[in-house]
């Protein structure tokens, strides 16, 4: 056990759920916004969402086009690398089986990209079987630009940087290429309960 | 980049509290002797880690206040009141005690002279911390490049570093303050929060491309940097690290 810390005790927080917690993680009711430059802003009539790379069938939506496809609307918990989880988040958006499915794939790695410029990578097996949505809707309300709207990327069961925010396409890849973040000092693939923050985690 | 420090595991390390030095009523630096401290870049942070009897504990990150030149590590810990960390670090911690942590963490919001300039500061609050470990690089390493840092708080009493940041003032580092809610009489500094004829008055012009870093509470944050986006500076030249809640 790590060396104990004089006098620390007092004022830790209430006992969470051990089984929705993973270990380093706080709970907390606000929603941080974590983000490494300006909110990028594109008009929805410029929006699409696109799937390409290795895939059969490069695939496109308009705004309007994505907002027509299946909805869901689903509870999740999110936890960011910065220490903080949020449970039972509200999140409506659209399943990336369904969107997947669309285009075919045939690489086994996916990198997300965003206005903005950002980019995180994910396997695709993370991102299929009901695991992950592009989610345009927050609590009832239309996803805020500094969480991520109109749309992000939603991967809840990893750390919350590969929930890319304003996410406008997919690039299927056949090896896994690291994102922004990857490529400056955090984990290639980011699972909480392992607590793999960092390069060499 | 600081990157090739730490390819291998960044593994907890424990420091030596050395000495604690009040800032403002609100905030201490911890000044710390981490044996076997591999390097940082300026404006990267570190995880801190509590451990109690029982063996809970508690993890939070602190942006590094010290430059890479300098001999000790130094964090500069703003006490929250529904804290849990900030207040042990605030109230409990002293010299003799000894802190886990492990770093250097963040390979993004991190300045060297590399990345070039003119290079445009803008804090908010204790958003001054990672903005005040690369003016202290700049000034250890005699960078020509030209640097302005434009520093927000309510009032002069919440301004940390105030006598350094006084004394850095110079012909290649300028230093603006700016009060949102009370000033001393004569106050000759800015009397507004951060707008655009204030981002016009201090900063470089878009065509000049300054980088910028702009660091503190995100409403902050969302609004220095929208600022200066429809003031026509490119997005990609700015560099943001936001903190504190939202309220949503």
């Amino acid at each position: 056990m790590p060396p104990v810390s004089r006098g620390f005790g007092s004022r830790r927080r209430p006992d969470a759920d051990p089984t929705r917690l993973p270990p380093g993680q706080y709970i907390t009711p606000d929603f941080p916004v974590l983000s490494a430059g300006p909110t990028p802003r594109t008009p929805l009539e410029q929006w699409t969402f696109a799937i390409r790379g290795a895939v059969k069938t490069p695939a496109s939506w308009t705004w309007q086009q994505f907002l027509s496809l299946p909805n869901e609307t689903f509870t999740v918990d999110i936890h960011c690398v910065t220490k903080w989880s949020k449970l039972d988040t509200v999140w409506t958006g659209v399943s990336l089986d369904v969107l997947l499915e669309a285009a075919g794939t045939t690489g086994q790695y996916v990198t997300a990209w965003s206005d903005g410029g950002y980019t995180a990578n994910i396997p695709l097996a993370d991102l299929t079987g009901g695991k992950a949505w592009i989610a345009h809707g927050y609590d009832g309300k239309p996803l805020d630009p500094e969480h991520g709207g109109p749309a992000r990327l939603l991967v809840p069961h990893l750390y919350f940087w590969k929930s890319a925010k304003w996410v406008r396409g997919l690039k299927l890849t056949e090896e896994d290429e690291p994102g922004f973040w990857e490529q400056n000092g955090y984990h290639i693939y980011g699972d909480p309960w392992r607590e793999q923050r960092y390069w060499g985690d | 980049m600081a990157g090739a420090a730490v390819l291998g595991r960044l593994n907890w390390q424990l420091a030596d509290v050395i000495e604690v030095v009040d800032e403002t009523p609100r905030v201490r630096s911890l000044v710390l002797r981490c044996p076997g401290w591999p390097g940082h870049l300026a404006g990267q942070h570190v995880d801190v880690r509590l451990t109690a009897e029982d063996g809970y504990q508690a993890e939070r990150s602190y942006s590094i206040a010290s430059g890479p030149e300098d001999e000790h590590v130094v964090l500069t810990v703003e006490r929250l009141e529904d804290g849990e960390v900030s207040p042990y670090l605030f109230d409990v911690l002293h010299p003799g005690d000894r802190l886990e942590l492990r770093g250097p963490i963040g390979g993004y919001f991190a300045w060297n002279e590399a990345l070039g300039g003119p290079l445009l500061l803008l804090a908010g609050g204790s958003g001054i911390v990672p903005l005040r470990s690369m003016l202290r690089h700049h000034a250890a390493t005699h960078s020509p490049v030209p640097a302005r840092l434009l520093y927000s708080t309510r009032s002069l009493n919440e301004v940390i570093y105030r006598k350094e940041l006084e004394q850095l003032n110079s012909a290649l580092i300028e230093i603006f303050f700016t009060l949102t809610r009370e000033w001393p009489e004569g106050w000759n500094g800015h009397r507004r929060r951060i707008d655009e004829e204030l981002l016009r008055e201090i900063s470089w012009s878009p065509a000049e491309r300054p980088l910028v870093y702009v660091c503190g509470p995100t409403a902050f944050v969302e609004r220095a940097a929208d600022l200066l986006v429809a003031m026509g500076h490119d997005a990609a030249r700015i560099r943001t690290e936001r903190f504190g809640p939202t309220g949503t």
